[in-house]
């Protein structure tokens, strides 16, 4: 593969970040998506990167508001490509970003609003034909066409990956908390809309969509023949009971018993 | 004629179930008298009721059937008790469909989220006894797990190559585009998680065309036809609708199977596509600082309390064993842990595999903060509190000097280890 113009050096690298409309968590106002103000302030961190910032949606003033907490992150402009209301956005997507050929697209994992299926950036990773990434947690460096990413696992983990450019990479609660938002900058910014014909998307019309209920909770069924063995797990006290206590022990022997059972669980690293 | 030699002491202890000796002389009292059951010269087991029980105090006949007794009673019959009861084996040697599943296999082994997944695909197959379907699990690289034929797996695909090993979504992807050129399952199942799953699963769907059903949970049966229940919009709406062929399952989205037992029959594939451009690169985990890690995720954490009065040692020993640090609320409050690392009701909940608590007595509130962790040591100097009760291993002495000898055997066995590798 040919290295692209700005692949040569990381101080031109060109991000691309998908926002959306979030909600407040408490207040339920709109504003930014958690997410993806994450993926924004990734981006800004990013010696060097020229970053933009792109979403596609209805043009009403709720919206617009709610990008202009992006803008307030220190960012002087958003494109706005306007769209109709359930309208599917790979297409209009796949060809803006055809025509500004970045090297990195950012987005959150999950929108915060309609499906929320967080399948997006996997539909135009494979209608661009680009790599994708998720749970992208830091960019360690960028040469010859190839970033070094941290990817975030389960529980704190991270594994470092490399990865061909243009790539998409979706972005979750693991990287780094957005700044705020100031009120100055938020105003002073622009939201620059761009007309596009949208396509409805059809299946969204099927779906029966209301509002989260509470997931019940699961039972603890005992299965078991013998009415005793199931009296006695309804009965049962939660926790407590059947540890094993060392009393009058030496220290080093208190020390051998929590090490054995370290290294039974395995999480001590030699 | 012999006279029958009555024992008063050895009844007594047999009708006081409290007496230290009860147990023991049930057993001897049982080995004595002749058994109620016994093998029939056909095979068949014969009963006598008449000898079942033994006399009460008021001489009332007395049948104890909660089975307390009877693991104590009969060395042998004890230990037959704990064995597993063998679970009805089911083969589907030709079914009308497959269902395929691709579980995540953290560690090896299938996750309990997998096993919920398994059990929705095995809803799923099941629904229809006129149209059997049989579900297939997907496994790749290598796995520990033995109990395969427990989670309800029919057939299983397991592809064995280095190169499938850690993170290789690209190549997964390959080999499940192998699968579904040859087998064409009816679904496709994964589960909706952080190890893989999600991302396996919209790649696959993707490339497959397939609008799949994300964050399932809870599949809806009407006059035949399935629908689902999705959380949307970041768990903020429900969404009905038809199910799709591709799923992405939540956990809890099922009940795991554990009736049956299930055949797991090898499947083994006939060709492989070529490979295709490869983009991304495992270069492998990364050796993270325990400290910088959010405490609610945290594997193993080391947490002090108000025993603890050196807190250069704690640091020291938290840094030894590459533990994330935690604290109760009366170190905090005192000041020597910052209020971010307090763990309980009032802090973090934290879901560690292994917490250790030094000096910490465990009020209520600590208490339900450690509910999801899975073992607990306490290191206390009061064997009586509360957190020795809830602990799975307790050392009741002085807690530094606990700590400091477990410093002390780490650092020895790490400077074995450097000691082998160097011969």
């Amino acid at each position: 593969m040919k290295p692209r113009e700005s692949d040569k050096k990381s101080a031109s690298l060109s991000i691309s970040v998908l926002v959306s409309t979030g909600r407040h968590p408490i207040t339920g106002r709109p504003g930014r998506a958690d997410q993806d103000s994450r993926a924004v302030e990734l981006a800004m961190n990013l010696q060097g990167g020229s970053v933009s910032l792109l979403h596609a949606g209805q043009p009403t003033e709720e919206c617009k508001e709610a990008l202009r907490g992006y803008l307030g992150m220190g960012i002087d402009r958003i494109s706005l490509i306007e769209q109709s209301e359930h309208a599917d956005i790979t297409e209009v997507l796949t060809k803006t970003l055809k025509s500004s050929n970045p090297s990195l697209v950012l987005a959150g994992t999950q929108a915060e609003q309609g499906e929320g299926s967080g399948l997006l950036p996997f539909l135009l990773a494979e209608s661009l034909g680009w790599s994708l990434v998720s749970g992208l947690v830091s960019i360690e460096s960028v040469e010859n066409g190839q970033a070094t990413i941290l990817q975030a696992l389960p529980r704190g983990q991270r594994r470092r990956l490399k990865v061909r450019l243009p790539a998409i990479a979706t972005v979750d609660e693991s990287a780094e908390r957005a700044r705020q938002s100031a009120f100055g900058p938020a105003r002073r910014g622009t939201i620059e809309t761009i007309s596009e014909a949208s396509h409805i998307d059809e299946t969204l019309a099927s779906f029966e969509i209301k509002k989260a209920r509470v997931r019940p909770k699961r039972l603890k069924i005992v299965k078991s023949s013998s009415a005793r063995d199931r009296f006695k797990a309804a009965a049962a006290k939660s926790g407590g009971g059947g540890g094993q206590v060392l009393s009058d022990v030496s220290a080093q022997e208190g020390a051998e018993a929590i090490f054995k059972l370290l290294q039974e669980e395995n999480v001590l690293k030699l | 004629m012999s006279l029958t030699r009555k024992n008063p002491r050895l009844e007594w202890i047999a009708r006081n179930r409290l007496h230290p000796e009860h147990a023991q002389v049930m057993a001897e009292l049982d080995a004595s008298s002749s058994p109620s059951q016994w093998m029939g010269p056909n095979g068949l087991l014969r009963r006598d009721p008449h000898r079942v029980g033994r006399m009460g105090p008021n001489g009332l006949k007395r049948i104890d059937r909660s089975g307390l007794l009877a693991g104590q009673a009969y060395g042998s019959g004890g230990k037959q008790a704990k064995a597993e009861p063998q679970k009805p084996l089911i083969t589907i040697d030709d079914p009308a469909f497959i269902v395929a599943v691709v579980p995540d296999m953290a560690g090896g082994e299938l996750t309990s989220h997998d096993k919920d997944v398994l059990g929705m695909a095995r809803q799923l197959a099941d629904a229809d006894p006129q149209r059997q379907g049989a579900v297939l699990a997907v496994v790749f690289g290598s796995y520990r797990e033995t109990r395969f034929e427990h989670a309800g797996i029919d057939r299983l695909v397991f592809l064995e190559d280095e190169r499938l090993e850690g993170y290789s979504p690209e190549r997964r992807l390959n080999r499940l585009e192998d699968i579904e050129r040859e087998l064409t399952p009816e679904r496709w199942l994964f589960p909706d998680s952080q190890l893989g799953g999600a991302e396996l699963g919209r790649r696959l769907s993707v490339r497959l065309k397939e609008r799949p059903a994300t964050h399932v949970w809870q599949l809806l049966s009407e006059d035949g036809e399935w629908r689902c229940e999705c959380r949307g919009a970041r768990e903020r709406s429900d969404i009905v609708r038809s199910l799709p062929r591709c799923i992405l399952a939540l956990e809890e989205c099922a009940e795991p199977v554990s009736e049956n037992r299930y055949e797991v029959k090898p499947v083994e594939l006939s060709s492989t596509a070529p490979e295709t451009m490869i983009r991304i690169d495992n270069l492998g985990q990364v050796e993270v600082d325990p400290a910088s890690v959010a405490l609610g995720e945290a594997e193993f954490i080391l947490s002090g309390g108000n025993g603890v009065k050196n807190w250069d040692r704690f640091h020291n020993a938290a840094l030894q064993l590459r533990a994330a640090e935690g604290a109760s609320r009366v170190a905090v409050d005192n000041g020597f842990m910052p209020r971010e690392r307090q763990v309980g009701a009032t802090g973090t909940w934290v879901s560690a595999r292994v917490y250790i608590a030094v000096g910490i007595s465990g009020a209520i509130q600590h208490l339900q903060g450690i509910e999801r962790c899975n073992k607990v040591v306490a290191i206390n100097n009061d064997g009586g509190c509360d957190m020795v009760k809830r602990a799975d291993l307790a050392i009741i002495g002085d807690a530094e000097g606990v700590l400091e000898a477990l410093v002390e055997l780490i650092e020895q066995k790490r400077s074995e280890e450097s000691h082998h590798e160097a011969a």
